[in-house]
């Protein structure tokens, strides 16, 4: 483990924060994709080189940091919205949960049983740290976009974890991964269009039709 | 030739994006639905050995929930063959593209042996069942889709994080790394405690929130009552299977390892818990199709606290998954129909079935009758064998409580389903265009008369697969 991969793990906790503490849509993109881009060359720097690890890369930094983002922004575009507004967790709260699950996770994480030749790293803590991020932002905001963009962080900082255990996971499952992970993102950016059409608005607070009275 | 179950519906998916006609490309799906039963019936008789690296093979809880999936899928296709007849101005390519892709997807959920084969599987299900949810277009199914999306996504990222874990453990106990079953299970003893144990917490809630055991069933009521009907006999007969096998095969690492009991014990509890979510909310449902999904709530709980009891109940339990799906089946191909013809499914204004579709009020009638565990159907037998082995093995309150919530919802479906289908019709009926046919009849009716059957007597072949699969799950020695 060399010093740029913990930096770039950093980063990736700085983005969580970015994500967590912004209205603008785009620009919470924006950072979810680096984020992606950051995840894609981490296994570059973790693992020696090989083929396997190679396709890895680029499939993610394809993936994450090009692909995702375009059919999000593509959305975003065509439902005309550029702004979270008011939602159920605010922007500084948030930011303070964020704060507080950062350091719970780094707690945690050093208590952890972890292979001896993992220990002390940080891909742990900002795994986990980056998942609650992405749990707060999935239950924390009412567009939909910002719900898709919560879910994406989850997934990043599942990803982060599952650099731990690069050589148990074939090459054919990663790959298998990916493409769910896009298809599904498709899949969102289709159905949220719909929302706006049909509501003129992409606030999931007004789906409340279906509830159990 | 296991892989023809896969590929096979992945071609007739392409095809039928290619046919440009809605009459005609229906026809491509009990075309391609008719082989996959042919090919899959000859995998039950002849069964390949694994793959050499062992990723795919077919075992005994697999050529179950092939069985029952590949049975139920050529039953809807054939209705959907009538149903779209109905529904010609609204394009079905994505709707015929998508089952068939569905198909593929729960035929490699059932073949693979490696879990993260089976995640992906598993995440490719949820994905094209979106579409077909969505198939009206309109703004409760938006809502309703998106719900399901969002929570299961959420849900299977989370059994995907148990997946790590559950590798991890392996790393941890410095054992060969794999998700390989096999290799899983001969190692879980070993691996280490902590790592495994939160692996399976993560699995349960994963896996559990895509089948729909309470309280991760919130979905469930949305998809299901906005779905058409075709599209819910396949969620609640065919992917809650599919949901079920990714549990078992947890299951089966789980009886392996020192954990079984714990296991079975969450197990037990959530099946009684989504039990008693179903007992309280099926009373007063005035939307019947809203009021099967928490029949399917209530269903998979049975199962759950069949595999919670272990031992003898787990055959039962596996008989009972059989029994719900097709009978599942039935329900909403025949509420279907009613909705259809009365153009609602708020009990306010369906009335008096019997008296405008005859036939499909008389199979809702007896498919409500079968669901509630009354003889001579097949989900009476599954059902008291899961009672007694409950009473057998002195666990006397888990037995009293699954009496008491089956007599509740009984009468909860029952004060749905009897105005439905008997009471008064309203004066004021809007006028509608479906009245009962052979094609939307026909399947429905075939598949009660296999429920029939089954309650009266169980093929020995299926009885020694049944018996095969519960020692899987170490339920007999």
């Amino acid at each position: 483990m060399n010093s740029l991969a913990d930096q770039l793990l950093v980063l990736c906790l700085l983005i969580n924060f970015a994500v967590l503490g912004t209205s603008r849509l785009a620009f919470s993109v924006r950072c979810v994709a680096v984020q992606g881009v950051l995840l894609g060359t981490l296994p570059a720097l973790v693992h020696p080189f090989s083929w396997h690890v190679s396709f890895i890369v680029v499939s993610i930094i394809l993936v994450k940091g090009a692909l995702i983002p375009i059919l999000i922004i593509r959305a975003i575009k065509k439902a005309e919205i550029e702004r979270e507004f008011s939602p159920f967790i605010g922007y500084i709260p948030s930011l303070v949960l964020g704060a507080l699950f950062t350091s719970v996770a780094f707690i945690f994480a050093a208590k952890l049983p972890l292979a001896p030749e993992h220990e002390g790293l940080l891909i742990v803590p900002a795994a986990a740290a980056t998942l609650m991020s992405g749990f707060l932002v999935l239950m924390g905001r009412r567009k939909a976009i910002s719900q898709v963009l919560g879910y994406l962080l989850m997934e990043n900082g599942i990803f982060l974890f599952g650099l731990l255990l690069a050589d148990a996971m074939p090459v054919m499952v990663e790959a298998g991964a990916l493409l769910d992970l896009l298809v599904g993102i498709f899949v969102m950016g289709i159905v949220i269009n719909h929302i706006s059409r049909e509501f003129s608005s992409i606030d999931t607070s007004r789906l409340s039709a279906l509830r159990e009275e | 030739m296991m892989w023809a179950l896969v590929l096979l519906p992945l071609l007739g998916a392409a095809l039928s994006w290619l046919v440009p006609d809605n009459r005609r490309r229906v026809w491509v799906l009990p075309v391609f639905s008719l082989v996959h039963l042919g090919v899959s019936a000859a995998l039950l008789a002849h069964t390949p050995p694994p793959s050499p690296a062992g990723w795919i093979w077919l075992d005994p809880l697999g050529k179950l929930v092939l069985m029952a999936n590949s049975v139920l899928f050529t039953i809807c296709s054939l209705y959907a063959v009538g149903y779209l007849s109905y529904r010609l101005k609204r394009p079905n390519r994505v709707l015929c593209a998508s089952l068939l892709v569905c198909l593929s997807a729960t035929s490699l959920v059932v073949i693979s042996q490696h879990l993260g084969l089976l995640w992906i599987a598993l995440e490719a299900t949820t994905l094209t069942m979106a579409p077909l949810i969505y198939f009206n277009h309109n703004a409760r199914s938006i809502e309703a889709t998106w719900k399901y999306l969002l929570i299961c996504s959420v849900g299977i990222a989370i059994a995907l994080l148990g997946l790590f874990f559950l590798a991890y453990s392996t790393i941890v106990a410095k054992q060969e790394v794999s998700l390989l079953l096999p290799s899983l299970i001969r190692d879980a003893a070993v691996l280490h405690p902590g790592w495994r144990h939160a692996a399976f917490i993560f699995l349960l809630v994963g896996f559990g929130s895509k089948m729909g055991l309470a309280p991760l069933h919130t979905w469930k009521p949305d998809a299901y009552g906005e779905a058409p009907g075709l599209v819910g006999a396949l969620l609640a007969g065919g992917l809650v299977n599919c949901a079920l096998l990714a549990l078992l095969r947890v299951y089966q690492v789980a009886a392996a390892s020192t954990e079984g009991a714990l296991f079975q014990q969450v197990l037990l509890t959530m099946g009684l818990i989504s039990m008693a979510f179903a007992a309280v909310f099926m009373a007063r449902q005035s939307d019947f199709k809203r009021m099967l999904a928490y029949s399917s709530v209530e269903h998979v709980g049975i199962i759950a606290v069949a595999l919670g009891l272990g031992k003898g109940a787990l055959f039962a339990g596996l008989l009972h998954m059989i029994n719900n799906s097709l009978t599942k089946g039935v329900l909403f191909l025949s509420c279907g129909n009613i909705h259809r013809a009365f153009n609602s499914k708020s009990t306010q204004f369906v009335r008096g079935a019997i008296r405008r579709t005859p036939w499909s009020a008389a199979l809702f009638l007896a498919a409500f009758l079968a669901i509630t565990g009354s003889p001579p159907f097949a989900p009476f037998v599954s059902e008291f064998l899961i009672v007694s082995s409950a009473f057998g093995q002195g666990n006397h309150w888990t037995g009293g409580l699954f009496l008491l919530f089956l007599a509740l919802i009984f009468i909860g479906m029952a004060s749905t389903v009897l105005p439905v289908v008997l009471g008064e019709v309203p004066a004021d009926l809007e006028r509608t265009r479906y009245r009962d046919a052979a094609p939307t009849v026909l399947p429905p009716l075939v598949l009660m008369g296999v429920v029939l059957v089954l309650g009266l007597w169980i093929p020995t072949p299926l009885q020694e697969l049944l018996h095969d699969a519960a020692r899987l799950l170490g339920g007999e020695a």
